[in-house]
């Protein structure tokens, strides 16, 4: 039910994050869903990618220190409310998010969710529970 | 293991006669043949008899590296060139180079403290040595050479680069004893990982380093990773190259200066009088047995203390605390002094964290400001912000509390500072500029 976010150190240097893109195009891997998060000196890139073991492999050669996560990814109805729902089902279980980020399918009528929880097993359980669909990363990484 | 069993085990007194006895044959040699050492004892008003006990070097003149430059090139030599055999240099990056020459039985005299540095390592004469100091003008790549060769080792000359090629070869040549500096060692360990070959799992023991100031700390880390013992050399080029001072295995507390042929004295770096044993100051060699470059109180600015405690390996010689700090790589941030060895010392003890630092100064306005830039390593990456700055906070937390200045923490990519195969480049002094 878990799936494998790939989170990459970049230093705060212009041309880093081109660099990401570039060894992962040489690698052809494909990217489906990103965010970035910095501060003044160092960002970190999360990325799920086509390909884990490839892109990490890849990254590694060049110098990149990288690191693996478990993240839940979530299908919401694209209407309002679908990620509020989600969300105050998850604050009334007492589960943090530490961060997340979505992306809207290509079909337009759902959202996907990427979901970093404190307390991983109990968020999927949760949200099981309540008949959220859960992405599988075998299926998220070749939509 | 004591390879020259006379020389390195002599009763003090017996040592201290023939220092004495050396000085005094020095102090004639000098003041005959290097028309700038005459000068300087006649500056004195001393002449070479007036040498009658140990105790009266302090009558003689110190000898700076400036010395060394304003003779450039061959102005301290003390024997015809036709009886120089080989010559070598520092590197001039603080300055002009300094030269050195040595004669045929300088150089055999090197290759003997070579080899007694290397048995004190733990190395025999059934070893293959990976030599990864540089081949050169540099005193280290030949030095390590003729000594390993002088125990009857097997030496593999490496040099320094080519690192891949270097894992490859501590792989498959499977060599007991390697010699680099030590955050080269540290390189190797990472390059090793990356090419899915783990030295520690070699059959490789012993790890001599020096040519860098580098802490205990980094030796526990470097012991951890490579699987080995590590043993801290010293030398320098002006008064050797590297055997100067050795660490014995057996208690790896201290280096062994080689006393029968350099007589080691502590100063205060600022009033130049000597400082008691157990009391850090100034380290100074006057070369004994020299003929090539013959050097009196040469003031090698590395900061020590000496101890003339026996040592539980059997050798009579003064032992010098490891150098950890030079008194020209001081930096003084706001009034505070801070010698890379105290940063590194706190980032190791900040876990996790690579000994790979580097510390930038620059000034802001009147105000001194000191980066420190660490490289982030996998142990303590985290998808989450929050843990990497906790760990910034940590590290500049520590360095408040310890040293008492303030610095800003970066982290940046691995292998973002430069790796190099000689001296670690701890510090950019941008103070100087524009």
């Amino acid at each position: 039910m878990k799936v494998d976010q790939l989170s990459i150190f970049l230093e705060n240097r212009a041309g880093r994050l081109a660099e990401v893109t570039r060894l992962l195009a040489e690698a052809e891997v494909n990217i489906r869903a990103l965010s970035l998060a910095d501060t003044s000196d160092f960002g970190i890139l999360r990325l799920i990618v086509s390909d884990f073991e490839k892109a990490k492999a890849k990254l590694k050669e060049n110098g990149f220190t990288v690191g693996r996560t478990s993240v839940v990814a979530v299908e919401v109805a694209d209407s309002p409310g679908g990620l509020h729902n989600i969300l105050s089902m998850l604050q009334d279980a007492g589960i943090n998010v530490e961060y997340m980020y979505a992306f809207v399918q290509q079909s337009g009528d759902s959202a996907v969710l990427i979901l970093r929880f404190d307390r991983t097993e109990q968020g999927i359980e949760l949200l099981q529970k309540n008949n959220i669909t859960i992405i599988p990363g075998e299926k998220l990484y070749s939509m | 293991m004591i390879y020259d069993i006379q020389n390195e085990t002599l009763p003090r007194e017996d040592l201290e006669k023939l220092q004495l006895r050396r000085l005094q044959a020095l102090c004639e040699r000098v003041y005959a043949n290097v028309p700038f050492y005459r000068r300087k004892f006649d500056e004195k008003g001393i002449k070479p008899q007036d040498i009658k006990s140990l105790r009266d070097i302090t009558l003689l003149p110190f000898t700076v590296k400036q010395d060394l430059r304003d003779q450039y090139p061959f102005g301290m030599f003390a024997v015809p060139k036709d009886q120089i055999v080989r010559i070598h240099s520092s590197s001039g990056t603080t300055g002009t180079a300094t030269v050195v020459g040595y004669t045929k039985r300088d150089i055999d005299n090197w290759g003997a403290l070579m080899a007694r540095s290397f048995a004190a390592s733990g190395a025999t004469a059934a070893d293959t040595v990976h030599n990864a100091y540089g081949y050169g003008l540099f005193t280290g790549g030949l030095g390590a050479h003729y000594g390993a060769e002088a125990l009857g080792a097997t030496v593999v000359p490496v040099s320094g680069g080519a690192t891949r090629r270097q894992v490859t070869l501590l792989k498959d040549f499977a060599p007991d004893v390697i010699c680099c500096t030590p955050s080269y060692a540290l390189f190797l360990a990472e390059t090793g990982e990356e090419m899915g070959i783990n030295i520690k799992d070699l059959p490789l023991r012993i790890g001599i380093f020096g040519a860098e100031p580098w802490t205990n700390e980094m030796r526990v880390e470097i012991e951890k990773r490579l699987g080995i013992t590590a043993i801290d050399i010293y030398g320098l080029s002006e008064v050797m190259g590297p055997g100067v001072a050795i660490e014995c295995a057996e208690a790896q507390d201290g280096l062994h200066i080689q006393e029968d042929h350099f007589l080691a004295e502590t100063i205060d770096p600022v009033s130049g009088e000597p400082v008691g044993p157990g009391e850090e100051g100034e380290l100074v060699f006057t070369t004994l047995t020299k003929e090539g470059i013959p050097l009196i109180r040469y003031r090698t600015r590395d900061l020590t203390t000496l101890n003339t405690v026996p040592c539980k390996c059997g050798r009579t010689t003064a032992r010098m605390k490891r150098v950890t700090g030079r008194s020209d790589d001081m930096l003084i941030i706001r009034g505070v002094n801070v010698f890379p060895s105290q940063i590194e010392s706190i980032l190791i003890e900040t876990e996790g964290l690579t000994p790979h630092y580097q510390l930038i100064v620059a000034r802001q306005g009147n105000l001194d400001t000191l980066e420190v830039q660490v490289e982030v390593n996998e142990s303590i990456f985290s998808d989450e912000i929050k843990n990497l700055q906790r760990v910034e906070s940590k590290v500049m937390k520590n360095i408040k509390e310890f040293l008492g200045v303030t610095a800003k923490v970066t982290l940046v990519n691995p292998k973002e500072i430069e790796r190099s195969v000689g001296k670690a480049k701890r510090i950019v002094d941008k103070r100087n500029e524009g």
